[in-house]
């Protein structure tokens, strides 16, 4: 008994090990983020706080990393290209920071709700729930925006959009965001009201899929909830003569209009995220969706802006539709795991018995 | 061997084949037909589109359905359904016999089938003499506004089951 | 014909002798198919992979009945229909996950146990061999299998493994489309390695089960100390039915004795395994394979199941051409460890001098190039540990027949 105890550690130890390293430190190993010294980044979330930490984050790491290169640099040619790319990434650095602060500044105003609501009536022209698709994408619904959305975000938003959602380097060139033209039309004061009337008004707490489908879709489908680019997608009735569902055909062929649009827009088009809580771990989904930036440099998806209850929201429906076995899962689980350990009890009682005089 | 050997093998069997039934419990939820089938098991008939004296063919559950508006001249029949004052005949377009589908013959404003020579009239009830047992069978219908909801019971349709009319 | 007898009542006990042999047939396979009594609980792990081939067999056949065979419908009837939609759909697919990952588990420490108490060989030869035969059943069985969830890891994987039958600088193109039926995996490459996963590969394996049973018989399983049992000697004294000659005698009948150790042993084994299947089944489905298969774009990170990591981190390190042979090397070799051994002693291999340290040396090897197919090749400390064990693994091959050449023997 004792010699068989002994070769169990020794087999239980060998099965731990070769599990330590081809699951935890493998993943930690391929995951892990590097910057230019070979120190590991660590990223973490920041409880879906946007006041710019991330942005100084990600921009402190490019500028440590030219500036080593520059310095590594011998040759004046590279070098100076090196040169001007550090002065273009501080430059950078130093926009996102003054923007940030008068954000915060802007936080500090006391908005009116009630002088709010006329600016916030603006926004309808475009956030009209039409599903009418504006220079790329679709404009969301703004029913839950005070419940879905940060504050500071909203605030960032309103003033300029592209650094808000962390995408301007998509915008540098010739092309604007489709929100772009309101950047520098509102007042400070105009900002804090109309984002004080969404945090009064529009602040009902959604459900998990309507989170998810205002936060959302207008990019990504979900089809194993039967949503698309355009929402919910119709039932629909095929002619039974011919066996086709013609409104079924115009309505795929809207949608896949609608995602070539958007394919074009956005350089590729965004995945279908029925399964993603599963191809994804949770801490990625989490920093990922805080700034897409952190996770994924150069992304042309934008910062989504969600405040902390409204990710609570929106992971909920990832895993509602993506691991939907989880309940049924609990239950069975302590009755089969509470029979094998009845069984193995039983086994051993009858193993004993029929080992009892052999030696 | 003593008699606790037997004891304890036969204690480890029962108890194994408890845990074998829960298992053939969950082989017979996966045999199961999937939620998906069960609701796409109702299918809604707009009767605005019928016309009187022409059956339309629908399908429900996979299996056809006729929908005969009944002209002036048809005789009316308890097992008429009456939307709006007109009265349908609507019925699973499945000969009682053996399941082949009857094809309506308008100038006898019969339905027959071709398989065994079976006929039914425009109330789907059987003519005598001939293989089928049973008038055509009608399925649960609930009437909602001009349409008619296959596949739930509405109080009209319970009132024919009460009676012994759906079969 | 036999003689039968006339009056016995139709499928009573004597009925069924006269016919089937039936008191025969329990006694050769069951009750006086003698196994040593000296053994541990490593002698289970036959009757472990019998059950687990057993529940994924099972559990195969209900995903079968909802899975789909097409390159459209593949991924969304896995983890849409059966995940969602089919009663327990879920439990069949976490049970037949786990049950691929850890019959290999099982597999390597049956194998390992195998080589420690020197069982390969002085009349086991064939159960050696048959036993890789299973083992390379298996792999392929596991490699078809993880082809039809259809996502990015699948796609990939087939990708890359149906090139390495181009054989390098062969350039055999020809021949990698003819396994693919396709320039690229397809549909064409699915429905093939369907048919292999569910039919061709599954009957070859109960064959090969069977004669890995039957390689069994003649030379008996060996024992904790290697010692030469004398079964007719021992078999007499088990029969003779006291206590004291059970206890003098050197056997045990296969049933019921062994088989209740066995069952206990599996007890302990399926509350692991279940308690895998409810709580901690996302290391057997790889979260990448959760991405559905796209031809234009590769993962970040490829990699096999851990229980290929090995023979896939030796194919790694060298140039194309080296890097194939080493991995048909040691895709092989290990069939002719009962040739490769030249020293006549069976024993553990703690009695055996330096195959002691060979043994523990070649399972440490395998484990660290396990850790090292895993990591990303880009790291050079990885890359050179990885060159190392590749190196040592055939450093190691190269010597045992030298090492145990010149082992002492234990005993004539």
């Amino acid at each position: 008994m004792n010699k068989e105890l002994k070769i169990l550690a020794v087999v239980v130890f060998f099965t731990g090990l070769l599990y330590w390293g081809v699951e935890p430190y493998a993943h930690h190993a391929m995951h892990a983020k590097y910057d230019g010294q070979g120190n590991e980044i660590k990223i973490e979330s920041h409880g879906f706080v946007y006041d710019g930490t991330t942005e100084a984050n990600v921009n402190g790491v490019i500028v440590a990393d030219l500036e080593r290169k520059v310095m590594e640099e011998g040759s004046p040619e590279p070098k100076a290209v090196l040169a001007a790319k550090l002065a273009a990434a501080k430059d950078i650095q130093s926009k996102k920071a003054s923007f940030w602060k008068e954000v915060g500044t802007i936080a500090e105003l006391k908005g009116d709700a009630t002088a709010g609501e006329a600016g916030f009536a603006s926004c309808m022209g475009c956030h009209n729930g039409l599903n009418m698709n504006m220079g790329g994408v679709i404009p969301p619904n703004l029913d839950h925006a005070g419940a879905l959305y940060d504050k500071n975000y909203l605030i960032a938003l309103l003033k300029d959009p592209a650094m808000a959602s962390n995408v301007d380097h998509k915008y540098a060139d010739t092309s604007m965001h489709p929100m772009g033209s309101i950047k520098g039309t509102m007042s400070h004061q105009q900002i804090a009201d109309v984002v004080a009337f969404m945090k009064e008004k529009k602040a009902a707490e959604p459900t998990a899929k309507q989170a998810f489908m205002e936060a959302c879709v207008r990019c990504h489908a979900m089809r194993y909830d039967k949503v698309t680019q355009l929402g919910e997608a119709p039932k629909t009735k095929e002619n039974i003569k011919t066996g086709h569902d013609i409104e079924a055909m115009k309505y795929a062929q809207k949608v896949a209009e609608e995602q070539a649009t958007l394919a074009t827009y956005m350089g590729k088009l965004p995945p279908d995220l029925s399964m993603i809580i599963r191809a994804r771990s949770g801490h990625f989904m989490e920093t990922f969706i805080e700034d897409p930036q952190t996770q994924l440099p150069g992304t042309s998806m934008p910062r989504v802006g969600l405040s902390e209850e409204g990710y609570e929201k929106v992971h909920q429906y990832l895993m509602d539709i993506g691991d939907p076995s989880k309940p049924a899962r609990d239950i069975a689980a302590p009755w089969v795991l509470g029979f094998f350990v009845i069984f193995t009890i039983l086994a051993y009682l009858w193993k004993r018995h029929q080992w009892k005089d052999l030696h | 061997m003593s008699t606790r050997r037997d004891f304890m093998g036969m204690a480890l069997g029962g108890f194994t084949a408890a845990g074998a039934i829960g298992g053939l419990y969950a082989a017979k939820r996966t045999w199961d037909p999937l939620p998906s089938v069960k609701a796409a098991g109702s299918t809604v008939i707009d009767l605005s589109e019928a016309i009187e004296g022409e059956p339309m063919t629908e399908k429900w559950r996979g299996k056809p359905i006729f929908v005969l508006k009944k002209t002036a001249e048809m005789p009316a029949h308890d097992r008429d359904v009456v939307v709006d004052g007109a009265r349908y005949h609507v019925s699973i377009a499945l000969c009682t016999h053996l399941g082949c589908i009857p094809a309506y013959k308008k100038a006898d404003q019969t339905f027959f089938c071709a398989c065994h020579g079976g006929v039914f009239d425009t109330s789907g009830t059987n003519l005598p003499g001939l293989p089928p047992p049973s008038p055509l069978e009608i399925p649960p219908f609930k009437i909602e506004g001009n349409t008619l909801v296959l596949g739930s019971e509405g109080p009209e349709y319970l009132e024919m089951k009460k009676n012994n009319l759906v079969v | 014909m036999a003689k039968i007898d006339e009056k016995a009542f139709p499928f009573s006990k004597q009925w069924l002798d006269d016919r089937l042999a039936l008191t025969t047939v329990m006694k050769v396979l069951n009750t006086e198919y003698w196994i040593p009594k000296n053994i541990n609980f490593l002698w289970a792990m036959g009757m472990i992979l019998a059950a687990t081939f057993g529940i994924l067999l099972i559990s195969g056949i209900f995903l079968l009945m909802y899975y789909v065979p097409t390159v459209e419908g593949a991924f969304d009837s896995v983890n849409y229909t059966i995940m969602t939609e089919v009663g327990y759909g879920w439990l069949w697919r976490h049970i037949h996950g786990i049950g691929a990952s850890l019959v290999f588990l099982i597999i390597y420490i049956h194998m390992f146990t195998g080589i420690y108490y020197g069982s390969y060989k002085r009349g086991r030869e064939m159960i050696w061999i048959s036993g890789m035969l299973l083992f390379v059943l298996f792999s392929a069985e596991a490699f078809s299998g993880y082809m039809l969830p259809w996502g990015q890891m699948s796609y990939w994987a087939g990708m890359v493994i149906t090139n390495l039958f181009s054989g390098g600088s062969l350039e055999a193109y020809g021949l990698v489309e003819w396994i693919r039926g396709d320039y690229v995996p397809g549909q064409a490459f699915l429905g093939r390695f369907f048919m292999l996963h569910v039919l061709l590969l599954p009957l070859v394996i109960i064959g090969a089960i069977v004669f890995h049973f039957a390689t069994l018989r003649l030379p008996h399983v060996n024992n904790q100390d290697g010692e030469e049992v004398d079964f007719e000697e021992s078999a007499r004294l088990w029969k003779e039915g006291t206590v004291e000659s059970r206890k003098k005698s050197e056997v045990i009948p296969f049933s019921p004795v062994f088989l209740s150790k066995d069952i206990f042993v599996m007890g302990v084994y399926f509350i692991l395994f279940f308690y895998l299947v409810f709580y901690n089944f996302n290391f057997a489905m790889d979260p990448v394979n959760f991405d559905p298969a796209d031809g234009l774009k590769t993962p970040a990170h490829i990699y096999p199941e851990w229980y290929f990591l090995w023979s896939y981190e030796i194919l790694r390190p060298f140039s194309k051409d080296l890097g194939l042979i080493a991995f048909a090397i040691a895709q092989v070799i290990f069939f002719a460890l009962p040739f490769l051994d030249r020293s006549p002693n069976v024993a553990p291999a703690s009695k055996r001098g330096l195959f002691q340290i060979w043994f523990w040396l070649m399972l440490v090897d395998i484990i660290v190039l396990t850790f090292m197919g895993k990591l990303p090749p880009t790291d050079p400390a990885f890359a050179f540990i990885g060159l190392v064990s590749a190196v040592l693994f055939f450093v190691l091959w190269a010597a045992l027949p030298f090492i145990t050449m010149f082992e002492k023997k234990i005993k004539e």
